[in-house]
């Protein structure tokens, strides 16, 4: 797998954990650098569910202080890979 | 076919979950029911045998109706009751007992909730002929003339209706009195921190949880804050389910109970209320939730509200409010520092309990959130 296709590979689970949470979350019209809160309707039991799916679909725990880094797509895709994902 | 809620008229039985001859206990699901609310599992309020269905999948069932014919389980004393009263008395609902009124020459029988509902919704009852063999007009009458006057409405627009009737209801009839307050909450941010720090992501506790938490405790000794007012009386709850604005996506609004949300622990609420949110925004949540809430907390921080001037959900007596949680500068000891706080508010029926009473009921609230571990 080359390093393009992985890191598209993580970017739509993502997005694919993202939109479950949030269905208003779309790809197109989201600006991956700005926060979500300033996107679409986000709130802390959405923030807890997006904790919970990447959680789910990566098998890493994620620290509630690490939720800030969370923040953006472009954060989150980071964050990612910095655990390893 | 239950009230689910003191706003419906009618509902579409969308599937059963039991067949004839099935023993049920107590909180059972034994039907799926969709209203404006989404689709509701219908629980069922005691121990029974199902003896027969009577309405098949997909009809549209006016409350009031039967649904199903229920048997004593075996072994029972005798009761004759069907599945159809819900547990909570809801002022929409027709006690089987209730007289109707009596009526001089030329106009109808109809009983006094069929003519509250016939009110409220704008119908001339002498325009309708009554269901009953004497021709009393009853409370599901009023929901068939209502469904005449508009079917089939859009989802949306018909949360929207219930939103606004509701909304009107309570602006009309209910004198509120509010107040605020603002409560220090870094014992309670720290505390909750080292908490969901050691525990599952499952078992994490947002603050919105401990807002709902410390309201439900401090109804303890406040008990003219929860129930229901109906008929000029007042009628304290017996249990305290708190029920909790959620915000759909896409617009609309419902505030089910959290069931038991003094009596359980906080470990049990947290997978509880994620529970009931996850299922709430995808539209399914149960009868006993819908129309179970005795007061309900509303929470606008997420988008940065500070403070929430709330309105009473009739025919609840109380709300309260919670804003953001932001850091400000707080004075302390002739010192000021910066600490996290929360603007509490709350709105009161002045027809149940007074300014004074709302005081101590919000220091009571603020105290629990002050000492986390009494949560």
């Amino acid at each position: 797998m080359t390093v393009h296709s992985k890191d598209s590979d993580l970017r739509t689970r993502c997005l694919r954990v993202l939109h479950a949470v949030a269905p208003d979350a779309e790809e197109v019209s989201l600006d991956p650098a700005l926060p979500l809160r300033q996107q679409i309707d986000f709130d802390s039991m959405d923030q807890l569910n997006v904790a919970l799916g990447l959680h789910r679909e990566f098998g890493i725990d994620i620290p509630e202080q690490d939720y800030p880094k969370l923040a953006s797509l472009d954060g989150m895709l980071d964050y990612l890979g910095q655990r390893g994902c | 076919m239950p009230a689910l809620g003191a706003d419906m008229e009618a509902g579409i039985l969308t599937s059963w979950l039991v067949q004839p001859g099935a023993s049920v206990s107590r909180g059972d699901v034994i039907a799926t029911v969709e209203t404006h609310k989404g689709i509701i599992d219908v629980e069922i309020f005691h121990d029974a045998v199902i003896e027969r269905l009577l309405v098949e999948t997909g009809t549209r069932v006016p409350v009031g109706q039967p649904i199903a014919l229920l048997r004593d389980p075996p072994g029972a004393r005798p009761a004759a009751a069907l599945p159809s009263a819900s547990s909570t008395p809801m002022p929409a609902q027709e006690a089987a007992a209730e007289p109707p009124e009596k009526s001089p020459a030329g106009r109808p029988r109809i009983s006094p909730a069929a003519r509250r509902r016939a009110a409220e919704l704008g119908i001339d009852p002498s325009t309708l002929a009554g269901s009953q063999p004497d021709g009393t007009i009853r409370l599901a009458d009023i929901g068939q003339a209502a469904h005449r006057a508009s079917p089939a409405a859009d989802p949306r627009a018909q949360m929207r209706g219930v939103i606004a009737a509701a909304m009107a209801r309570s602006k009309r009839e209910i004198p509120h009195y509010y107040l605020a307050t603002t409560i220090p909450m870094d014992a309670a941010l720290d505390w909750l921190a080292t908490r969901n720090a050691a525990v599952t992501i499952e078992q994490r506790i947002v603050p919105t949880l401990l807002f709902v938490r410390a309201t439900a405790l401090a109804l303890g000794s406040f008990p003219d804050f929860s129930g229901a007012y109906t008929d000029g009386r007042h009628a304290p709850a017996p249990e305290v389910h708190v029920g909790v604005a959620i915000a759909l996506r896409g617009g609309g609004l419902v505030a089910p109970a959290l069931r038991h949300t003094a009596t359980r622990s906080l470990d049990e609420l947290a997978p509880a209320f994620l529970d009931l949110v996850n299922r709430v925004r995808s539209g399914r949540v149960r009868s006993s939730e819908v129309e179970g809430a005795m007061i309900t907390v509303t929470s606008l921080g997420a988008q940065g509200v500070e403070t929430v001037f709330p309105v009473i959900y009739p025919p609840q007596v109380a709300i309260v409010g919670f804003g953001a949680v932001h850091a400000q500068p707080w004075a302390d000891g002739g010192m000021i520092g910066s600490r996290r706080v929360v603007h509490a508010s709350l709105a009161a029926d002045h027809r149940v309990s007074d300014g004074h009473r709302g005081a101590l009921f919000l220091q009571k609230i603020s105290r629990l959130l002050q000492e986390p571990d009494q949560l």
